[in-house]
């Protein structure tokens, strides 16, 4: 059932793997982080138009599979000429970013509907500009509410990065997989994958939780 | 442009194959989702440690390790295991295990967030617990709860594209199927993300209809609901200065906990 011998080489093949899962969470979670307040914002503050069209891509994006929206952008990358390749783990990366970004963007936007009224009134009449009132009024104290949240994202973001499966990023449960094809040990192989996800997303979301109730305001 | 839909008209039948695949996945695995979740989601709120702790052992573990796994887990591990389910099971069953545990999460806040005060006039009455839990907490936790599990529940759509790495032929396959005869990959994804949109879509509008149902069985009004916005705009036209609808400090508001929330 479970061999001891196969689980120690397995380890620092998927530990190898593990780290292609880290860069794809990490650069998804710069992307979402920046794209999710640019699109909070022109949800907000733009002409109508343009905020009809946001609206439509953030329900387009949040209500379609993250698996068929990453093989259809690859394919997509990958057929228009004279572009060179571009790495797959790059454009999962990419992709996971604009996708966690629709729901990220939502998280600012009720942190920014939080901060109370009476705090852009105050800046309007000490006559701050516009953009310092959003700047520095406005986005610090809506940021102190979102954080938190942003942090359940990346965790969730973590998780689906296996997804990058699609694409052959040969990230942890890709690498698990070929690991226990090649030497039939997919008990050792997957167990092991999972406990990595287990080890590194359970303590992160504890300390999400503690983060939450220190920013907490009430 | 007519020669792709002239394609995409004799891919019908396949495709309508692949949606009624995605369409058993999606409920059969939200029917054991919800079976899980509330099974957990109630030992979650024991008062004994015996039941509290292991449930949330459980939900931890499959909330904590990714959905790919648990699926390559239940496909290639369990047959070593001398037990061997066939594709279509393996994906209801990580996809019902994997949403479960997340639902049971929901479920047990639910429950939590229900006032005090409903308890103690439950055992004021001396209702038995089952009593207790079936006709007087759990309709209101429901009622709070269904937002958050239609989140889940378009989750879980969304999550059922992976079982085409299981050699399973879902929707997501035939996309990909449909984009080979056509060779059109923009034509063919956008085909295919539209059919999920729209069931998505369906999905919401099914479990805004429950809720709506939820909550006028509690007697109760459903913030910012659509007469409550007709009156608005009535009132509005009329210049009277009425406040309607209940209001918090935090603006329109009632108890419906965690609507439209992130999870």
């Amino acid at each position: 059932m479970w061999n001891w011998e196969f689980a120690a080489e397995a380890l620092p093949i998927l530990l190898r793997g593990f780290v292609n899962t880290l860069i794809a969470t990490v650069v998804g979670t710069i992307i979402a982080a920046i794209l999710g307040l640019i699109l909070a914002i022109a949800i907000r503050g733009l002409p109508r138009w343009i905020n009809w069209v946001v609206r439509l891509f953030v329900a387009f994006v949040r209500n379609t599979p993250l698996v068929v929206q990453l093989v259809f952008v690859y394919t997509a990358f990958s057929e228009i000429p004279g572009l060179v390749d571009i790495p797959a783990l790059v454009v999962g990366s990419g992709v996971i970013g604009v996708h966690y970004a629709t729901y990220m963007s939502e998280s600012y936007r009720a942190g920014i509907d939080a901060v109370p009224p009476g705090q852009r009134e105050a800046a309007i009449a000490l006559s701050l500009p516009p953009v310092r009132t959003f700047t520095a009024v406005i986005l610090p104290q809506a940021l102190r509410a979102t954080i938190p949240s942003l942090g359940n994202y990346a965790v969730a973001m973590f998780k689906d990065t296996p997804f990058l499966f699609a694409l052959s990023v040969v990230e942890l449960v890709t690498s698990a997989q070929q690991f226990g094809a090649s030497k039939f040990a997919y008990t050792e192989a997957f167990t092991l994958a999972g406990l990595i996800f287990l080890a590194a997303s359970y303590p992160t979301s504890l300390l999400i939780q503690r983060l939450e109730r220190r920013l907490a305001t009430y | 442009m007519t020669d792709k839909l002239s394609a995409l008209q004799g891919f019908l039948p396949q495709v309508w194959e692949g949606i009624q695949v995605t369409l058993i996945l999606t409920l059969a695995g939200a029917a054991g989702a919800l079976v899980i979740a509330i099974v957990l989601g109630l030992a979650m709120t024991s008062s004994h440690a015996w039941l509290r702790i292991p449930a949330r052992i459980i939900v931890e573990f499959f909330r904590g390790t990714s959905l790919l796994v648990q699926l390559f887990w239940l496909v290639f591990v369990l047959p070593l295991f001398g037990l061997q389910l066939d594709p279509m099971a393996c994906g209801i069953g990580a996809l019902a295990l994997n949403y479960g545990a997340y639902s049971a999460e929901v479920v047990r806040s639910s429950i939590a967030t229900v006032p005090k005060g409903q308890w103690e006039a439950a055992i004021a009455l001396s209702l038995s617990p089952a009593r207790r839990m079936l006709r007087v907490i759990f309709p209101q936790a429901w009622a709070l709860m269904i937002p958050s599990l239609a989140t889940l529940f378009i989750q879980l759509l969304k999550g059922t594209a992976v079982v085409s790495f299981i050699t399973l032929s879902d929707l997501t396959d035939k996309i990909g199927q449909l984009r080979m005869a056509t060779n059109d990959t923009f034509f063919a994804y956008s085909v295919g993300l539209l059919i999920y949109f729209v069931i998505a879509w369906l999905i919401q509008e099914f479990m805004n209809l429950l809720e709506r149902r939820a909550v006028k069985r509690l007697g109760r009004r459903r913030p910012g609901s659509r007469n409550d916005r007709r009156r608005a705009r009535r009132d509005a036209r009329v210049g009277s200065t009425e406040v309607t609808g209940p209001r918090t400090a935090a603006g329109q508001s009632t108890g419906n906990v965690g609507y439209g929330q992130p999870l």
